[in-house]
């Protein structure tokens, strides 16, 4: 099950850019969060901030607390760990070009240890299910490398990939921005079946997607949190004027 | 400032409604004249113009499906071009309601006058009134003067019951000039329709500018205002 994430106070920098200011937010558990803003505010490393992705660079840094669940995971907790509990995709899908469908989805597994066959096989026919993309490929887990895949069904993969490590939550980001109208569909369609399982935080500029796919919305602009409501009220009636100008279109 | 397109579309979409509401507003303000100096021509005037009223309520609506269709538009833009379709079909039965009052003052022509116990110069006054202020507030886009337009309903209200009572009664006990009354009752009845339109409209005004639904607010609240300022 999905579990909540509680920012509190959250900085980041890349050297002396102060990317994230002041950042508090609860995000609730098994539900869909969007996160908008225009390019450069800060939501795509906000959410590399909720898997200490952020402090991979090495001239980057973080300050303030950041909860999920009970879990504090500047704290408590390897980055490694983090990472098994908050699965992440990204805009471009990136499966791993040489291995078969069946290894894609295992890779996690294998990378903690996993080596039981059926246990295996049971959590890649379960994450493949999961992200809906099992009908396609059951009859070809093992001839067909993830690349050979379309870009819609290589984004389902990698979700399918994040599930088998059976996070608490999955961070999106830009999860649909490459692909056609009709796999966007279906990774849609995903994140509204996956929310009831895992807490999703979806970053987007789909504006139209945010409204269909999350319970809530945060909109960012130039490293702030400027408004944080439900998706509801973002879109038809925002309480600032500078979240309006921005999904009217009046600047970003 | 960007979707610069999208913003034109908008204006223009406003000045079609504008032209609508110039329309409207014109044609039930010459109903009443027409029924003030029993000036059939004025009629003929009415009639024309709701040719025209219908044909500009078709052109708004296919401009503001094209506009939700292709623009996705979000927040107070939405709000506006809901407002938009919404106020567009209020302004259309402002202008069935002016051709019916013409149709009634033609009836009239026929039948001798009558000194009938109703004050509809004053009622259509209120009622026009209301029309043109709530489409000041819509050009202004000032919420606080739509406000001002719901009070002035219950005026124009509390003036149909009373006609309806008076009329009536002359109908029972002066059967000679019930036609009369009957016309006048007509009368009454779409002015007090107008005023509800106008209303509606203030409504909407309220609803593109701030977002707030105070649609039916007395039945639901009991006549508290929930969305009132201060």
């Amino acid at each position: 099950m999905g579990v909540g994430i509680e920012v509190t106070n959250l900085n980041a920098w890349y050297g002396t850019n102060h990317t994230l200011q002041d950042i508090n937010l609860n995000i609730p558990a098994n539900h869909a969060t969007a996160l908008i803003g225009p390019s450069g505010c800060g939501k795509s490393t906000f959410v590399r901030c909720l898997n200490r992705m952020h402090e991979t660079n090495p001239i980057a840094r973080v300050t303030g607390t950041v909860r999920i669940g009970d879990l504090d995971i500047y704290q408590d907790a390897k980055p490694v760990e983090i990472r098994r509990r908050v699965g992440m995709v990204f805009q471009r899908p990136n499966p791993f070009p040489t291995m078969s469908i069946y290894d894609n989805v295992a890779a996690g597994l294998k990378l903690n240890g996993y080596s039981n066959r059926r246990v295996l096989d049971e959590t890649v026919e379960r994450s493949l299910k999961n992200s809906a993309l099992w009908d396609e490929v059951k009859d070809e887990l093992k001839k067909k490398s993830g690349a050979s895949l379309s870009g819609g069904q290589q984004q389902r993969l990698c979700i399918a990939r994040a599930l088998a490590v059976d996070p608490e939550v999955l961070l999106m980001d830009e999860p649909a921005s490459a692909l056609d109208p009709v796999s966007t569909s279906k990774i849609e369609d995903l994140i509204f079946q996956l929310k009831t399982q895992y807490t999703i935080v979806i970053v987007t500029h789909n504006m139209q997607q945010a409204a269909r796919v999350a319970e809530k919305t945060g909109f960012f602009l130039n490293g702030r949190m400027v408004e944080f409501d439900s998706t509801h009220k973002i879109f038809t009636n925002p309480s600032d004027k500078r979240t309006e100008d921005y999904i009217t279109g009046r600047f970003g | 400032m960007t979707r610069i397109r999208f913003q034109q579309s908008l204006d223009d979409l406003k000045e079609q409604l504008l032209v609508m509401a110039g329309l409207a507003e014109q044609a039930i303000q010459r109903a009443i004249e027409a029924y003030r100096v029993r000036d059939l021509s004025i009629c003929d005037l009415v009639s024309r113009s709701e040719i025209a009223i219908n044909r500009l309520e078709r052109e708004i609506d296919q401009t503001a499906l094209d506009l939700l269709a292709m623009e996705q538009p979000m927040a107070i833009d939405l709000r506006f071009i809901l407002s938009v379709i919404k106020i567009n079909a209020d302004l259309e039965r402002v202008g069935d309601a002016a051709k019916s009052i013409s149709e009634r003052v033609r009836g009239m022509d026929q039948m001798a006058v009558a000194d009938l116990p109703v004050d509809i110069p004053r009622m259509a006054s209120l009622a026009a009134a209301m029309v043109r202020k709530c489409l000041q507030s819509f050009i202004e886009a000032d919420a606080e003067m739509a406000r001002s337009v719901l009070s002035m309903d219950d005026a124009v209200d509390a003036m149909n019951r009373a006609a309806y009572k008076a009329l009536t009664k002359v109908m029972e006990e002066q059967s000679h000039i019930a036609p009369q009354a009957l016309n006048a009752l007509m009368i009454c009845r779409n002015l007090e329709r107008v005023a509800d339109h106008a209303t509606n409209i203030a409504e909407d005004v309220i609803f593109w500018l701030q977002g707030a639904d105070v649609r039916h607010y007395k039945s639901v609240t009991g006549g508290r205002d929930p969305h009132a300022v201060g």
